[in-house]
């Protein structure tokens, strides 16, 4: 019995370890890939490789839609990370003691986006600008501003969230002893709450510059030819060409949310948080 | 520090009262204690008193100071939590600092009534620490400091050694007492151990159900209860039913118990366990055997079976056995008669 227990023990144990790496795998196997093309020398890329070169990286850094893409979808990730933490943060620490009537309405409403294909955000966004432009005569679409806003409706629930779970494990007492110290609320919240807080403030914006950097679908109703984001560059490109310059361009891409990571991680251990 | 005063004050959750018409004067410098089983409100009293919780009704004098519809960072009160409450991204030195800087006290002066304040505790070398850094001791230690550093009016403390264990629990009491006599603080604690009521509070405020049912000290409490509540809730002891004859009880299954100044309208008499002297046998006084015997360290809590048939709780030294017989006598002064009005209350 005893031994049987033991076996059986064992082999559940492989199996988890076995299936860990399994989904480690599934998830690190196609970023080598693209990696490993990049360094391809052929044009046309085949197994086994017919070298290896750098010249993708050069002409991916040579061609300028990519540089421009890079610097707009920088531009607007910044922005809508902005956004989504100047409407999240105050929300936030509302809707995490307040008990009010509309509170979960309120949750909803600012989470909503996440639950709409992001396609749906991006033509509705899209006809909504038109008719707005149509109405004030303003020419609204294709800047930064209009990317960041449309960008915005899934920074903000995803900050929300994040900062509402940091928030439900914080003590009310610790904002509470502040009161009582002779502290008003603003101070309260400034000097104890968010930097309570902080590593969830610096993991909302972490990924809602992931999220805006990367996407696809709402930034392609709303961008005009000539002013794109990285993301639509590369689909554009690859829409002519398979050659291993979008491998490179991507890399790139990989390396640069990497090195964020890793330089966030010194300051807040992210593990925490995420 | 000032005295503090509730009048007339309720709160209500919908239909339901969780403080119902507390009316009371807590004394300028002593030690008050709230106590009273979970749900009675004593909590939600204390937090009217700090202002995070808006009475329904009645007022709030801290002094001569209306404060029933200050915000709290308008009282100047101390608080004390349950779980410290300390600003884990602070030093130690910071956190106590943190009510001084916003009275605007500058250096040198904040440096000096910080240290005084951890002095006082006795973390004086533990200033640049970050609170995780320290047991769950020191840091209610820390929190205290933190309290009384701003000097404050009053001093709130919400069960603040419920979640330390036995032995700490013992020591910061002392601690507690000890700074609370020298500081001279108006000091009101929300417990609902009877134990640490009774040792810490010159006054104590039994409430159940939201009301307050005895305030006065403990001894007065204890040998006084006024109903049976508050005479089952601090302190044990036996409750036989009866009548009063003169200045004697007689219970229900014909025991006599002599009482001096019984009340003549008792129903119940309350028999606390060191009113019961055991005696040998033949003594003369009446018989009773020991039903159990428990061993409980500087005596044994025992249950006597009378000769009637009813069962008191005593304490004996020595090592009674179950099934010894003893002769009973019942310091007369010490039962106390509960009349009906009183105990229909409870």
């Amino acid at each position: 019995m005893v031994r049987g227990a033991r076996w059986q023990e064992r082999l559940a144990r492989v199996g988890i370890v076995g299936l860990a790496w399994l989904s480690l795998l599934v998830v690190v196997l196609p970023l080598g890939l693209v990696v490993w093309l990049s360094f391809f020398a052929d044009e046309i890329p085949a197994l086994p490789p017919a070298g290896y070169s750098l010249r993708w990286y050069r002409a991916a850094l040579g061609l300028p839609q990519f540089a421009s893409g890079f610097e707009t979808s920088l531009i607007v990730a910044v922005m809508a990370t902005t956004a989504g933490l100047l409407v999240s943060i105050p929300a936030a620490l509302v809707l995490a003691r307040g008990r009010f009537p509309g509170r979960s309405v309120i949750v909803q409403v600012l989470t909503a986006p996440l639950i709409v294909p992001a396609i749906v955000i991006g033509a509705g966004m899209y006809v909504a600008f038109v008719q707005a432009e149509v109405a004030t005569g303003l020419e609204l679409t294709g800047n930064a501003a209009t990317l960041a806003a449309g960008h915005a409706l899934l920074t903000i629930p995803w900050c929300l969230r994040l900062l509402l779970a940091n928030l439900a494990g914080l003590d009310p007492a610790t904002e509470e002893a502040a009161l009582s110290l002779g502290a008003r609320p603003f101070t309260a919240v400034r000097l104890i709450t968010l930097p309570m807080v902080w590593p969830g403030v610096v993991a909302a914006a972490l990924f809602s510059f992931v999220v805006s950097f990367s996407n696809l679908e709402i930034s392609i109703f709303l961008v005009v030819p000539g002013e794109t984001t990285l993301p639509i560059a590369i689909f554009q490109y690859l829409q002519w060409k398979m050659d291993p310059t979008v491998a490179a361009v991507s890399t790139l891409q990989i390396a640069i949310v990497g090195l964020g990571l890793l330089l966030t991680n010194r300051f807040v251990p992210l593990g925490r948080v995420l | 520090m000032a005295q503090v005063e509730l009048a007339g004050l309720t709160k209500h959750y919908g239909a339901a009262a969780a403080v119902d018409d507390v009316t009371l004067v807590i004394e300028q410098g002593a030690f008050t204690v709230l106590l009273g089983p979970s749900g009675c409100g004593k909590t939600t009293t204390l937090r009217m008193v700090g202002g995070f919780i808006e009475p329904t009704a009645g007022r709030i004098r801290i002094g001569a100071r209306d404060v029933t519809r200050e915000p709290p960072w308008r009282r100047n009160i101390g608080l004390v939590f349950q779980n410290y409450a300390l600003f884990p991204h602070l030093t130690v030195f910071e956190n106590v600092a943190f009510g001084l800087r916003r009275r605007r006290v500058r250096d040198p002066d904040l440096t000096r009534r910080v240290t005084a304040a951890l002095d006082l505790v006795r973390l004086g070398e533990f200033a640049t620490r970050l609170p995780r850094a320290m047991s769950g001791g020191q840091q209610q230690r820390v929190a205290i400091a933190r309290a009384v550093a701003i000097e404050p009016d009053v001093l709130l403390l919400d069960e603040p050694l419920s979640n330390l264990d036995a032995k700490l629990r013992h020591d910061v009491r002392a601690e507690l007492a000890a700074l609370q006599k020298r500081l001279g603080l108006t000091t009101v604690m929300v417990t609902h151990d009877q134990d640490e009521a009774m040792s810490l509070g010159q006054n104590l405020v039994v409430m159940s159900e939201g009301r307050v049912r005895q305030v006065g000290p403990p001894a007065t409490i204890y040998r006084r209860p006024i109903d049976r509540f508050v005479a089952g809730f601090v302190g044990r002891g036996t409750f036989l039913a009866g009548t009063a004859q003169g200045d004697v009880f007689v219970t229900a299954r014909g025991a006599r118990i002599a009482c001096v100044a019984l009340n003549p309208a008792a129903t119940v008499l309350l028999v606390r366990p060191e009113a019961v002297r055991l005696r040998p046998p033949d003594a003369g006084f009446p018989q009773a055997v020991v039903q159990s015997a428990v061993f409980a360290g500087a005596a044994h809590e025992v249950a006597l079976r009378l000769d009637s048939g009813e069962v008191l709780q005593a304490l004996a030294s020595g090592d009674p056995s179950t099934g010894q017989c003893y002769g009973i006598e019942i310091e007369p002064t010490a039962p106390v008669g509960l009349a009906p009005e009183q105990e229909r209350m409870a």
